[in-house]
């Protein structure tokens, strides 16, 4: 079902055994399994594309890492720490791009790049010369000092992930940034955001509903199914990307297996 | 936008322009200590600001509608917060607050006047009773209003406590709190003339106590009209300042 997985001694995340359960709010007494004894590692410097259908576990697992929720039992360790415990260790090592932009609509473009760095205790002039680099990078020059609301949904999310890199963190996270966009600004962002993870050799967890988006994305793709577990792990760089899309699918579509294009199409 | 404006100002005009002529003319057919002619109430007015004993008057009110507002605002901020923070401090101040929002602000003045000897500090006591509980209100609704998203997105970044109040929930609440300044202003004006009119020496409610001893009609309405004045100055000034603070925001949704 799985492929092996080649990751370094000392992994940059790495997911141990983790069940996350949570309490229902209608019946006190019963409890709802999210994640189930979920294992992974991502090796420093790697992008892996997470995948699976709505309500898998996928955004369970985003917050698990980003230290927002506690497992229920396991570990989750990121470049070594506990996300949950040691919170503020954190700060400027990880940064995350949501799925919607969440600008604060208060904060003029630039300075909303700005925060991130700002809560790191830069200076001003050091945090504007930061910030307007990675929005020109980004191709917001000229917007800097426009409000969100003045801003496409593309330029918001650029904006959002030039936030994401300003503080030049060492793990970058993804929650489907480009599913609300428009094909053709989700396709230029996905190639832009793959360029700077590269260039600046950030290790990326993706999460992602899109198989193209996670075959284009992901280094290694790793597929959930409900409640988050890994239902199919799989190495993109230097595989034969039909065959892997294929076993994407299979993975994600059980019902699905064995059965031909002619038929599927149908 | 400058259309809508004029056409406001127009309407403005005309509707207040319509009171004073019907004013006017009942002036004509009832004695003056009933309705008194329009001049008589504009050279009364005027008066108040060319008399520096009026004046302190004027400012003796001014100065007791911002005391007590600055400190339920205060009172107000603080009951939100601790609100805010715990679901069990809110089903301890929400009954507490809101038995006190129902208590009328006359049964305030007479509690004052029992419970405290002194003129301001009863006035004092009596704006800040009646406005507390509608500032906690607001500011609590400002802050709970705040979105889990964006709250999220600062708590990725690690922010300390000092900095998440300073980038997120200030800028949060601050629409709240000017709604509620505009608000609790109208609210203060009616009700720092009524804690006036028991054992003040001087302000505009003990003036128009002086006006109803002389039948003064005239007198009263030049001191209601400073009153009114003065509300809408300061609630312009707000209006100016949330322009300002909220620039932010597209213009339609600006508060005008």
């Amino acid at each position: 079902m799985s492929e092996p997985n080649a990751v370094a001694a000392d992994p940059a995340i790495e997911f141990h055994n983790v069940v996350k359960r949570f309490l229902r709010h209608d019946r006190r007494d019963e409890s709802f399994l999210a994640v189930d004894r979920l294992s992974f590692a991502v090796a420093p410097g790697e992008m892996i594309a997470v995948l699976g259908r709505t309500g898998c576990g996928k955004s369970t697992m985003f917050n698990l890492l980003a230290g927002l929720i506690e497992p229920t039992e396991g570990t989750v360790r990121v470049l070594g720490h506990d996300p949950f415990h040691e919170f503020n260790w954190y700060r400027g090592k990880l940064a995350v791009v949501f799925q919607n932009d969440r600008l604060l609509p208060w904060r003029t473009a630039l300075a909303n790049v700005e925060l991130g760095i700002e809560l790191l205790g830069k200076d001003e002039e050091e945090r504007r010369v930061i910030a307007l680099g990675w929005l020109e990078r980004l191709g917001l020059k000229g917007h800097e000092h426009d409000y969100p609301h003045a801003l496409s949904g593309g330029m918001r999310q650029r904006v959002s992930i030039a936030r994401a890199f300003a503080v030049n963190p060492e793990i970058l996270l993804c929650d489907e940034p480009f599913s609300a966009l428009d094909e053709l600004t989700g396709q230029r962002l996905r190639e832009e955001y793959t360029q700077l993870v590269r260039e600046n050799g950030k290790t990326s967890i993706f999460v992602t509903h899109s198989i193209n988006e996670a075959l284009q994305l992901g280094e290694r793709i790793l597929v959930f199914h409900r409640p988050a577990r890994i239902a199919l792990e799989a190495r993109v760089a230097g595989g034969d990307r039909e065959a892997i899309r294929q076993r994407v699918l299979e993975a994600m579509n059980p019902e699905l297996a064995g059965v031909d294009d002619r038929e599927r199409a149908a | 936008m400058t259309r809508s404006w004029y056409k406001l100002r127009k309407e403005t005009v005309l509707a207040l322009g319509g009171l004073m002529l019907a004013w006017q003319f009942a002036s004509y057919f009832f004695p003056p200590y009933l309705f008194p002619p329009v001049p008589a109430i504009a050279q009364k007015f005027l008066a108040i600001f060319l008399d520096p004993e009026s004046l302190a008057n004027a400012g003796a009110t001014a100065a007791r509608i911002f005391a007590g507002l600055a400190v339920a605002f205060l009172l107000g901020v603080l009951l939100a917060f601790l609100m805010g923070r715990s679901e069990r401090n809110y089903r301890y101040a929400y009954p507490l607050l809101n038995f006190i929002q129902g208590i009328p602000a006359l049964s305030w003045v007479v509690i004052a006047i029992i419970w405290f000897k002194g003129t301001e500090p009863r006035i004092l006591f009596i704006m800040v009773a009646t406005t507390v509980a509608a500032f906690s209100f607001q500011i609590l609704d400002a802050y709970r209003s705040m979105s889990k998203d964006l709250f999220e997105m600062t708590l990725s970044f690690r922010p300390s406590k000092r900095d998440l109040f300073r980038t997120l929930i200030l800028p949060t609440i601050v629409p709240g709190m000017l709604t509620a300044w505009k608000v609790n202003l109208g609210n203060a004006a009616r009700v720092v003339v009524v804690a006036e009119l028991v054992g003040a020496t001087g302000g505009i409610g003990y003036q128009l106590l002086q006006q109803q001893q002389l039948f003064d009609m005239a007198g009263a309405l030049a001191w209601t009209l400073v009153l009114v004045v003065f509300v809408l100055i300061v609630q312009q000034v707000i209006t100016k300042l949330e322009d300002w603070l909220l620039a932010y925001r597209p213009r339609a949704e600006r508060s005008t």
